[in-house]
C-alpha cells in the first residue's frame, strides 16, 4: 500500500502540469456497487482532447467498469462525469454516441445477418417520406470508410468479414456521429498484427482530429506504440496515472499486481529428463499451425509464446485431437499420439487446461464435484458404469483443501465462486490423476493476483514433481518468469527457441512481430 | 424496535426467497392446487380418487422422465407422442393376429407383441438420436420431422381406424390389475423411476447426461464421447415414450394411432414445472415426477370441479407460462442471493 502512496503523488502532478489543456471527459470519484462487489471505489479519470489514455490493470482490477459507465452503459452508484467542462447525467449508450462518446467492446454489437452500412447506421437510418433512402445510406457510408481508409465494402454482410474487418466496423460506426471520445477495449485482442499496426496507424488519426481516446490493455508493447498517458487500477481502485515515458514494464507490473516480482512469481527447480512430448513439423488443416516442431522434457516449463492469433493454442488443441492435422507427427512419451481424441491423451497422462474456462472449461451449473471428477468418472471413480461417489467425494475433498478453494464447499454450483476460484477448480480437473503433461493455455486469465500466485506455486510443484509443462501463454511475465525454455511463434510458425538467460523481455517481443520491426 | 421488526421480516423473506431457490416453484404450487380442489370438491381428497390421479399421471410421467433426458442434454424431443401412437398401431397388429391363430399362447402373444411395439417405438428415438448426434440436425427439426413420419406410418397402417382383437389378459394385467388397491401400471411407473433414479444419479451415463448439456465442449474436453451421450438421451427417451405407449394400449385396449397429441406439449411442461432447466444440464427426476403428478391433479381437481375440457387446455397452458417465469424469478433470485 504504502506503494501506492508514493506513485499518487506524481500522478497528480503529472495530470496538473504541462500547459494542462482542459479535459474533455472527466471522471470525478467514481463507484460501481455490484451486489457484493465494490467494482470501483472512488476512482478520478480525465481525458484530455488529442491524447491516447490508457487503462492498464489485472482482470477485475475495474477497467470493463469504468469504460461502461464512461459509455454510458451503467450509471455510477456515486460520483459523476464532466463532458466538455459540464456535468451530464448518461443515460444510455446511445445518449453517450450522440454526445460524440463512442465505445467499441470486445463484444460486438454488429447484426451479423445486416451489410456493413445497414449496420453502420443501425438506429439512425436516413429516411425519406417515411421511407429508407436506401441510396443517400450507401453514399454515406462510403464517404466514411473511405475517410478512414477502410478497405471494406458497404455492402457486404458482416457475417462473412473477419474479426478485424467487424472491427473496423465497429470503428467506423463509431465516427458516424460527431465524434470527440473514443473508447477502444483491448482492441487488438484478436487481430493479427498487421491489422493491429493498421488500428494503430487509425487511432493517430483520431489524435490528430483532437479525439480523445481511453484505450484498454494489459500488453506493455502497445502502451509504447501508442500511449501518451497511463492509468493503472488495481481493485477498483485508481492506483497511480503516469506519462508512457515514465513508466517501465517493472513499474507497470509493480503497480498493477501491487506486489513486487519476486514474490508473484516462485522459483522453480527445473530438473529436464527425458523427452515426453515432441511435435515434428506440424501443421493443421487450415494452416494456423505452419511446419511446427516443439519438444517438452520432463522436469521443465516450456513457454510458447507469441501474439493473440499467432497459433499457440492451435499447438495445444492440435496435441488433443481438437485441430485437423495435415502433417507432421506429434509423440508423447515415446508413442505416436498423432491426432488423437482427448480420451485416448488424458489416459496415457496428458492434461490440457483450455484457455476459456466458462466456455470450454468448466459445466457452471453444476457442482466442483461433478466437474472435478468429470474426466477420470471412467478410470477412477466407476465400476461397471455405476459410480464410486464415496471415493469420488474423497479425492476431490482433498483436492479442494490442497488447493484452498474459497469457499471450501464441493456441492455448490460453480456460479458461486469466483473467477479465481473456478480457475482452480479447472486447475483440480488436472491434479486427480498422475499426469505427466500439462499442456496450460492461458492458465491466468481473468483471475486476481492471490490466485495467479498460487496458480504459479502449482506450476512449480508439478514441475519438480518430475512433470512436464506446456505454458502458452500471452501474458509476457508469465513466460519471462516461469519458463526455462521458450518457443516464440508468429503467424503459425515457430520464430525462435530461447532458453535461460537468453528469455529476456527484448528477445522474446523481437520476435512476435514482423521483423522490419524487429 | 421497529428495526427489528423491520430486520426480522427482511429475514423471513429472505429465508422464503433462499426456500424458493432450494425446491423451486413446485411445491408450492402442489400445495396451492391440493388447498384449491380440496376446496372446491370433498372428493377431491379421498383415496379413491388419488388412486385415480396416480394412475392416470403414470403415463405422462413415464413419458416426461424420458423428455427429461432430451432436455438434459439440451434439446428436447417432440416426437414423444407419435412414439406412442406407433407403438400402440405395432403393438395391437402384433398381437390380434397371434391371438387370432394361437389363443391358448397368451403369454408369448403378450411377450412378443409388447416386444415389437416398444422396439418399434425405441427405433424412432434412435432415428432421433442419430439425426441429432451424428448429422447435427436441430432436436427440433429432427423430433418433428421423426413424429410427422411415425405419426404417417401409423396412419398407413390402420387405416386411422382403431385395431381391435388385443387379448384381454394384456388389458387385465397392465392396467386393471391391483395389487394391495394400487393399479399396475403404478408399480411399472414407480419401478422406472427407481431405475431412472439410479441411472442419473448413481452411474457415468447419467453423470454424463448432464454435463454435456451443460457444457458440451468442457465434456468434450474431458474426454467424454459426447455424441455417444447424445444419441443414448434420444434412444432411452424413445424407449420410455414406447413403454407408455404399450401401457396406454393394454388401458385402451384397442391400438390407436391418434392417442399421445398433447404428450409432447404436457411432458415438456411437467419436466419444466418440475425445474428441469430448458438450456440444459439441471433437473431431477424427482421432481420431474412430481410435475407430472401434479399436471394429472389439476387434471382431475377441474374434472372434480366440473370445468369442461376445452377451457383446462388454458389452465394448463397458463401454468406452463406461469411455471417458466417462476424459473426466470428463481435465477434471478438466487443471483441476488449469491452475494
Amino acid at each position: 500500500m504504502g506503494l501506492a502512496a508514493t506513485t499518487l503523488a506524481p500522478a497528480e502532478s503529472v495530470g496538473a502540469a504541462t500547459n494542462a489543456p482542459t479535459p474533455v471527459l472527466r471522471a470525478n470519484a467514481l463507484s460501481m456497487q455490484f451486489p457484493g462487489v465494490l467494482a470501483l471505489d472512488r476512482v478520478d479519470f480525465e481525458l484530455r482532447a488529442g491524447e491516447v489514455h490508457v487503462l492498464f490493470g489485472e482482470n477485475g482490477a475495474g477497467k470493463s467498469t469504468l469504460i461502461q459507465i464512461l459509455a454510458g452503459v451503467y450509471r455510477p452508484t456515486e460520483g459523476g462525469i464532466e463532458f466538455g467542462g459540464k456535468p451530464i447525467d448518461l443515460q444510455g449508450v446511445h445518449h453517450a454516441r450522440t454526445l460524440g462518446i463512442s465505445a467499441v467492446f470486445q463484444e460486438f454489437s454488429l447484426v451479423p445477418t445486416l451489410n456493413v452500412e445497414e449496420n453502420l447506421f443501425l438506429g439512425a437510418e436516413v429516411t425519406r417520406h417515411g421511407f429508407l433512402d436506401n441510396g443517400e445510406l450507401h453514399r454515406r457510408a462510403e464517404a466514411i470508410l473511405e475517410e478512414l481508409g477502410f478497405p471494406l465494402r458497404a455492402r457486404r454482410p458482416v457475417h462473412e468479414l473477419t474479426r478485424a474487418e467487424q472491427q473496423m466496423v465497429e470503428i467506423a460506426k463509431a465516427f458516424c456521429t460527431r465524434l470527440s471520445v473514443l473508447i477502444l477495449d483491448e482492441p487488438t485482442a484478436s487481430l493479427t498484427d498487421r491489422e493491429a499496426e493498421r488500428l494503430f496507424v487509425m487511432v493517430d488519426q483520431a489524435k490528430k482530429r483532437g479525439v480523445g481516446v481511453v484505450y484498454v490493455t494489459h500488453r506493455m508493447g502497445e502502451i509504447r506504440r501508442i500511449g501518451d498517458r497511463i492509468t493503472v487500477l488495481r481493485d477498483g481502485k485508481r492506483v497511480a496515472t503516469l506519462a508512457v515515458p515514465e513508466a517501465d514494464d517493472e513499474r507497470l507490473l509493480q503497480l498493477m499486481t501491487g506486489r513486487v516480482i519476486s514474490q508473484v512469481f516462485p522459483k522453480i527447480a527445473y530438473l529436464p529428463g527425458a523427452p515426453l512430448l515432441e511435435i515434428s513439423n506440424l501443421t493443421t488443416a487450415d494452416h494456423t499451425v505452419k511446419d511446427l516442431s516443439l519438444s517438452v522434457r520432463t522436469g521443465e516449463v516450456v513457454g510458447l509464446a507469441g501474439l493473440v492469433g499467432c497459433g499457440k493454442s492451435e499447438v495445444g488443441r492440435a496435441c488433443f485431437g481438437l485441430e485437423r492435422i495435415v502433417s507432421g507427427r506429434i509423440a508423447f512419451d515415446g508413442r505416436d499420439v498423432t491426432g488423437q481424441s482427448v480420451r485416448t491423451m488424458l489416459d496415457r497422462g496428458a492434461f490440457y487446461l483450455p484457455p476459456d474456462r466458462r466456455e470450454e472449461g468448466l459445466v457452471m451449473a453444476r457442482n466442483v464435484r461433478e466437474n472435478v471428477s468429470l474426466p477420470w468418472l471412467g478410470a477412477r471413480f466407476s465400476h461397471f458404469g455405476f459410480l464410486d461417489r464415496r471415493a469420488e467425494r474423497a479425492t476431490v475433498r482433498d483436492l479442494v483443501g490442497r488447493l484452498n478453494l474459497q469457499p471450501r464447499n464441493t456441492e455448490a454450483d460453480l456460479e458461486h465462486f469466483s473467477g479465481g476460484n473456478q480457475q482452480k477448480v479447472l486447475l483440480a480437473k488436472g491434479l486427480v490423476s498422475r499426469v505427466k503433461l500439462f499442456i496450460f493455455d492461458e492458465p491466468t486469465v481473468g483471475v486476481d493476483v492471490g490466485t495467479r500466485v498460487a496458480i504459479y506455486e502449482f506450476i512449480r510443484d508439478l514441475c519438480e514433481g518430475g512433470a512436464g509443462i506446456l505454458l502458452i501463454s500471452s501474458d509476457l511475465p508469465e513466460i519471462l518468469h516461469l519458463a526455462n525454455r521458450t518457443y516464440v511463434m508468429y503467424r503459425g510458425e515457430r520464430r525462435a527457441e530461447l532458453s535461460g538467460e537468453d528469455i529476456t523481455q527484448d528477445k522474446v517481443l523481437a520476435n512476435f512481430f514482423e521483423r522490419a520491426q524487429a | 424496535m421497529t428495526d427489528q421488526i423491520a430486520a426480522r421480516r427482511v429475514g423471513l423473506s429472505v429465508a422464503l426467497q433462499r426456500l424458493f431457490v432450494r425446491i423451486g416453484v413446485l411445491p408450492f404450487l402442489l400445495v396451492m392446487a391440493l388447498i384449491v380442489f380440496s376446496a372446491l370438491s370433498p372428493r377431491f381428497l379421498t383415496s379413491e380418487n388419488l388412486i385415480t390421479v396416480a394412475r392416470q399421471a403414470t403415463y405422462l410421467a413415464i413419458v416426461s422422465m424420458g423428455q427429461m433426458l432430451a432436455l438434459l442434454t439440451g434439446g428436447f424431443d417432440l416426437s414423444v407422442g407419435k412414439i406412442i401412437a406407433i407403438t400402440s398401431v405395432i403393438t395391437a397388429m402384433t398381437m390380434a393376429p397371434l391371438a387370432a391363430a394361437h389363443p391358448d399362447a397368451i403369454a408369448l402373444t403378450l411377450t412378443l407383441g409388447i416386444l415389437a411395439g416398444v422396439g418399434a417405438g425405441t427405433l424412432v428415438g434412435v432415428v432421433n438420436g442419430i439425426g441429432v448426434a451424428v448429422f447435427n440436425v436441430s432436436p427440433f427439426m429432427m423430433t418433428l420431422g421423426t413424429a410427422t413420419i411415425s405419426f404417417g406410418i401409423a396412419l398407413t397402417l390402420t387405416s386411422g381406424v382403431p385395431v381391435y382383437g388385443i387379448p384381454d389378459a394384456f388389458g387385465t394385467i397392465f392396467s386393471f390389475a391391483r395389487i394391495f388397491d394400487i393399479p399396475s401400471p403404478v408399480y411399472v411407473t414407480a419401478g422406472l423411476f427407481v431405475v431412472m433414479y439410479v441411472l442419473l444419479n448413481w452411474t457415468r451415463m447419467g453423470r454424463y447426461f448432464y454435463a454435456v448439456g451443460g457444457n458440451i465442449k468442457a465434456s468434450r474436453l474431458s474426454g467424454i464421447s459426447t455424441r455417444f451421450y447424445l444419441f443414448m438421451a434420444y434412444v432411452l427417451c424413445g424407449l420410455l415414450a414406447a413403454i407408455a405407449g404399450a401401457l396406454l394400449t393394454a388401458r385402451l385396449e384397442t391400438g390407436e394411432a391418434n392417442i399421445g397429441a398433447s404428450m409432447p406439449l404436457d411432458s415438456i411442461a411437467a419436466c419444466v414445472i418440475g425445474g428441469v432447466s430448458l438450456r440444459g444440464g439441471i433437473g431431477r427426476v424427482g421432481n420431474v415426477v412430481l410435475g407430472a403428478v401434479f399436471i394429472g391433479l389439476i387434471q382431475n381437481g377441474m374434472d372434480l370441479a366440473q370445468i369442461q375440457s376445452y377451457l383446462q387446455e388454458v389452465v394448463i397452458g397458463v401454468l406452463l407460462i406461469l411455471a417458466v417465469i417462476a424459473d426466470q424469478l428463481r435465477q434471478f433470485v438466487m443471483l441476488r442471493l449469491k452475494d
